[in-house]
């Protein structure tokens, strides 16, 4: 479906969005945003699930399975501890951010 | 479903964008999360109805290994005190490292099982030239951010303290490198799994060899590059499972990472370069360069107490040791008491205060302090020669003058907060020794400087008792 060209196309786009999205990010944030950015490579998730539902041997399965392990911790931890992290920003005017 | 499949990953790699943008501001970041984590959840369920994948035992393990994976993650990250949350993020940074890792082993194993009986037929026959370049390179560095990422945290952790694992260490990590060049060259062609066993572990050395040295206070530029990295490793991987959503999102995170990972370096005054290569504060020690002149001065809490109490501004400025002694929650008491005494309080935040960018805030947001009194360097600077008290709570290295004066000392050239400049400096400090870097801090030999000696909680509570005593 993602040939060559474009793929490299997505890659250079993608590479750019991530670029201007982080941009004009205030010190405040580094913290919760690696954080949150690294809940978003939990997306391998996915990848692992499809990995292991290809796998035919037990060598495969268990590769696979190691895989998807992890993934679901770099989803699940990622997005518990950047949730947790930006709860607690709150301006002074009692609004929670 | 093919279509409910695409269109669900394409829906989450907007909202995952969307995501990421609203978590550049303070005000929309919690939404951002949550969205992030609806997308999440879209592409995790519709993966399920994935009409490629197969074997009832493949969807058992599956469900399994989410389960506990899943499930460790949410009580490790419930559980966890804001203070090591550093070493948490390298944690789940290195989990998904070694995810696109172990993906790409699974398609590796998979090509050359394919390929077996078929004499001469190796991996990139199977998968393609550009699929099998792309899935070795995104093992490598999938691998290299897994075992690197495991170090950053046993490191920070302090479950690991060694700088060094052999002798001319440099020398050894270049012929790793060198080697897992030579042996990820090979495994292009490869018919064996052998091969492929020794490239992981071949990469898994390198990752540890190399992260090794890292100090304490470069940690940080290496964590963030290593997230930089798992992204670009996701976005890979993706290509090779033909997945625009990991694609998407991978590489959506290398890049910001990779920014992030400029913007701490230089809020350090050091590169990435150097950060991975250097040494790490090891050579900075020339600690005997710049002989300070004058006496350090003691100040007892109750003292230091009626000089805030009277000052028309006090700025707070925090380090890492306040974090050690878990002080934040009785420096804010003390900063509202001193509001009511109609004292105008800030708090200002250096970019690497503490062990990560942003870690001090993090820890006042816990506290309760609302972001609207925290202050970056540079918008604070220009307010110290006009405050009465600049309250240094176990922050060292950040304030020393000499790294604006000083051109022998090691720090000279790196943004420091301008706390010298206060009419008074109170420094809380648990004894005379040098910071981080091992570098003599002028300021505490200031006329102008006073040190509060103790632990950051016991100093803010004793300062408490004395202002309600007024």
């Amino acid at each position: 479906m993602i040939e060559g060209w474009a793929a490299i196309y997505i890659f250079l786009l993608a590479g750019f969005t991530g670029y201007e999205v982080i941009s004009r990010v205030p010190v405040i944030l580094h913290t919760p945003l690696m954080s949150g950015s690294n809940f978003i490579h939990g997306i391998v998730l996915v990848g692992a699930m499809v990995a292991l539902g290809h796998a035919s041997t037990i060598g495969q399965q268990l590769v696979g399975f190691i895989a998807v392990l992890l993934a679901a911790g770099n989803a699940v931890g990622g997005y518990v501890v950047t949730e947790r992290m930006l709860e607690m920003f709150k301006s002074s005017k009692g609004g929670k951010g | 479903m093919e279509i409910m499949i695409q269109a669900s990953y394409f829906l989450a790699a907007v909202l995952f964008i969307l995501g990421l943008k609203q978590m550049s501001s303070p005000v929309t970041a919690r939404r951002g999360i949550i969205w992030s984590g609806v997308g999440m959840i879209l592409a995790t369920v519709v993966t399920f109805w994935d009409p490629s994948l197969h074997g009832v035992s493949n969807y058992v393990l599956m469900v399994i290994a989410i389960v506990i994976g899943g499930g460790y993650a949410w009580q490790k990250g419930k559980t966890v005190p804001m203070v090591d949350m550093p070493q948490m993020i390298a944690l789940f940074n290195g989990m998904g490292g070694g995810a696109a890792g172990a993906i790409a082993a699974v398609e590796l194993f998979s090509a050359i099982h394919q390929s077996q009986g078929i004499p001469g037929m190796g991996v990139s026959a199977i998968l393609g030239t550009d699929v099998a370049i792309v899935a070795i390179v995104g093992a490598f560095i999938g691998t290299l951010s897994f075992s690197g990422s495991l170090i950053a945290w046993a490191k920070l952790d302090g479950k690991f303290r060694r700088t060094s694992l052999v002798p001319m260490q440099h020398w050894v990590n270049l012929i790793l490198l060198v080697a897992v060049i030579y042996v990820g060259v090979k495994l292009f062609n490869t018919e064996s799994t052998l091969l492929v066993l020794l490239f992981f572990a071949l990469v898994l050395l390198l990752g540890v060899f190399v992260t090794t040295p890292v100090g304490g206070a470069d940690m940080p530029v290496a964590i963030s590059l290593f997230n930089a990295l798992t992204g670009l490793a996701v976005g890979l991987e993706g290509y090779v499972l033909d997945n625009a959503a990991m694609i998407i999102a991978g590489t959506v995170v290398g890049s910001a990472g990779t920014l992030l990972t400029q913007l701490m370096a230089k809020a350090m005054n050091r590169s990435v370069w150097n950060v991975l290569f250097g040494g790490f504060g090891q050579n900075t020690a020339s600690a005997e360069a710049g002989e300070i002149e004058g006496s350090m001065k003691e100040v007892q809490s109750q003292d230091a107490a009626i000089m805030m109490a009277y000052a028309s501004q006090v700025i707070i400025v925090p380090g890492y040791g306040m974090a050690v002694a878990q002080a934040q929650h009785k420096v804010w008491e003390l900063a509202e008491l001193l509001e009511e005494n109609n004292v105008s309080v800030k708090f200002a935040i250096h970019p690497v205060a503490g062990r990560m960018p942003g870690h001090m805030n993090v820890l006042l947001a816990e506290a309760g302090v609302p972001y609207d009194k925290i202050f970056d360097m540079d918008e604070i600077n220009p307010d110290f020669p006009t405050t009465t008290v600049a309250l240094v709570i176990g922050a060292n290295d950040v304030v020393n003058p000499d790294a604006r004066n000083d051109k022998t000392s090691p720090l000279y050239g790196m943004p420091v907060l301008d706390a010298a400049l206060a009419e008074n400096v109170i420094v809380v400090k648990r004894g005379k020794g040098t910071g981080f870097s091992g570098v003599e801090n002028a300021l505490f030999y200031q006329d102008n400087t006073q040190m509060l000696y103790g632990d950051g909680q016991k100093a803010a509570s004793d300062l408490i008792q004395h202002l309600k005593k007024l």
